[in-house]
């Protein structure tokens, strides 16, 4: 059975492999840091596959070091030799629409995974883990890909592509750790009890009869509790335990498909709002290159407000009909 | 109310805008301490949570794939295949992609499209292409360039954020449905939790959407006013 630890440890190995490219780059102004960043962080990537075996707190010690070590500017891109601006303008009318080959050869197989391939069973078990077939099927199709692009491309050296990849990286740099470092501060929050409090405080100032002010400080839970957690998951439970089912269903009378539905939708503009949601709002314009770390969400915000007005406008009519 | 500090250290440190890691790290260890959990605790939820969010981070494996052919002229390339397209603006052409990628997850094909694979090495060199077109030059000022990417990023998270939500057995619906079944003895059925969220979904098209058309005349007008950080005519 492919699980997805082995995609875990190719990711490992991605970035362990940058940290020895950094190792041996002796124009990289920020070197052993960096190197030391790079290679822990893909250390960990295996090391989170045996946590059930060994001590945890080990790499809970290595993650914290990391967070340090990009927190306080130790580390930084280095100068990657790659191809100038010209050669690509003539590669590109070259090899013509070929270049899209690659990149797209990703989804193609990602899907064929999810809908074919997640149905093979061998030995009675299913070759792909359940619920993994996703994660799986995109380590394959980058190694796919990788094949592909090796073959069509014929890169000179042979294994150009892993610091073509460290190029990108590089350039993401800390913002790489951030996702993984907020779903830890999540569970951290949930296990000191944040969600109760936030709660508690909901149903002390949400009113019991009105339907307009319920549905209003509900939806309005949800965004802003979105906002502070990054994430509308953790605020759905807390949000609808407070407001959603006691007094918005049970009191109101409220439908619960649609009321919990739209009110999940809520949570999602809070999500387009916020920088603790860094996967979807920080690691992007990280990955464009952008000089405002925060042009992203300037840019959702408008239609985050639109649309929660108009979420909160299906929330009044919707359920009750 | 104790716990509630934690969040405040997050809101006081991204206001001073102080490195988000470090603000998250504080932050987490924080409200665990003030919640009573031990130290060693704390280090064991640092390992556990790293160890089980390893997924997030699985969008970086195509870096390699994506700097190979970038390497080769990729970027080049999609902006050479807009100059074929003529009535293809920068606005219009992220509508497109908004419309495809909010189709594509609502059924559940979110693999297609992502800023690593997708907006990066071919939506947004289109875009910019399209603009460089419109600007009628060969580069674009810096603040032109950043509005662009972050229109192209957030054409991304809008499409799949509310397109993914119609589909039946995404992360979302399964939460709404096992929470409310297990804690309030309903059934709730996954399909009409996904139906419900169609309304919705058709707002964030049409609202991003009209915003996405009016793009094409705020870059016009911004390019036709000299921008004093502009280094080119």
């Amino acid at each position: 059975m492919i699980s997805a630890e082995w995609i875990y440890w190719l990711a490992g190995a991605f970035f362990l492999g940058t940290g020895v490219e950094i190792a041996i780059d002796q124009t990289h102004p920020k070197r052993w840091a960096s190197s030391a960043f790079w290679a822990l962080l893909g250390i960990s990537f295996f090391y989170g596959s045996f946590v059930k075996v060994l001590p945890v707190w080990p790499l809970g010690l290595v993650v914290i070091a990391l967070a340090i070590i990009a927190g306080t500017g130790l580390t930084g891109p280095g100068t990657v030799r790659t191809t100038t601006e010209a050669q690509r303008e003539t590669s590109a009318r070259k090899i013509g629409d070929a270049l899209f080959v690659p990149a797209l050869t990703i989804p193609v197989v990602t899907i064929l995974f999810a809908v074919g391939i997640s149905k093979i069973v061998v030995n009675g078990q299913p070759l792909l883990a359940k619920g993994q077939e996703t994660l799986v099927g995109l380590g394959v199709s980058v190694i796919v890909a990788l094949i592909v692009g090796t073959i069509l491309l014929r890169p000179s050296p042979t294994f150009v592509s892993l610091r073509e990849g460290r190029r990108i990286l590089e350039s993401v740099g800390w913002a790489v750790l951030l996702p993984q470092m907020l779903t830890v501060l999540g569970g951290l929050f949930t296990q000191a009890g944040v969600g109760t409090a936030v709660g508690a405080i909901a149903q002390h100032v949400a009113p019991e009869h009105s339907r307009t002010v319920a549905v209003i400080a509900y939806a309005l839970g949800m965004a802003l509790f979105t906002i502070v957690m990054g994430n509308a998951f953790a605020a759905f439970p807390i949000m609808t335990a407070a407001i959603g089912w006691p007094i918005l269903v049970v009191r109101l009378g409220a439908h619960p498909a649609p009321m919990f539905a739209i009110g999940m939708l809520a949570g999602y503009c809070g999500t387009l709002c916020t920088p603790m949601a860094a996967n979807f709002n920080l690691v992007p314009p990280a990955l464009l290159g952008m000089k405002d770390k925060y042009g992203q969400i300037k840019v959702q915000i408008p239609t985050a407000i639109a649309l929660f007005a108009v979420n909160v406008c299906f929330m009044m009519i919707l359920p009750f009909l | 109310m104790l716990p509630l500090l934690g969040v405040l250290v997050v809101v006081a440190g991204f206001a001073l805008r102080l490195n988000p890691l470090i603000v998250v790290t504080i932050a987490g260890i924080v409200s665990a301490l003030l919640a009573g959990i031990s130290p060693l605790h704390i280090l064991d939820a640092f390992g556990a949570g790293f160890a089980s969010s390893r997924s997030i981070s699985l969008a970086f494996i195509v870096l390699p794939v994506v700097g190979l052919a970038e390497r080769y002229g990729l970027q080049q390339r999609a902006r050479l295949l807009i100059e074929k397209a003529a009535k293809l603006t920068a606005g219009r052409l992220l509508l497109v992609y908004l419309f495809v990628r909010q189709v594509a997850a609502a059924l559940g094909l979110t693999s297609i499209g992502g800023v690593a694979q997708m907006v990066r090495p071919v939506i947004y060199p289109m875009a910019e292409g399209a603009a460089m077109r419109l600007a009628g030059a060969d580069e674009l000022p810096d603040s032109i360039t950043d509005t662009i990417k972050a229109n192209a990023a957030a054409a991304d998270t809008v499409g799949a954020f509310f397109g993914e939500d119609v589909f039946v057995a995404i992360g979302s619906v399964l939460l709404i449905t096992s929470y409310v079944d297990a804690n309030y003895h309903l059934r709730l059925d996954a399909l009409q939790i996904a139906l419900w969220a169609i309304p919705t979904a058709i707002a964030a098209l049409v609202i991003h959407g009209f915003r996405l058309i009016r793009l094409d005349a705020r870059l016009a007008r911004s390019l036709a006013q000299p921008s004093p950080r502009a280094g080119n005519s």
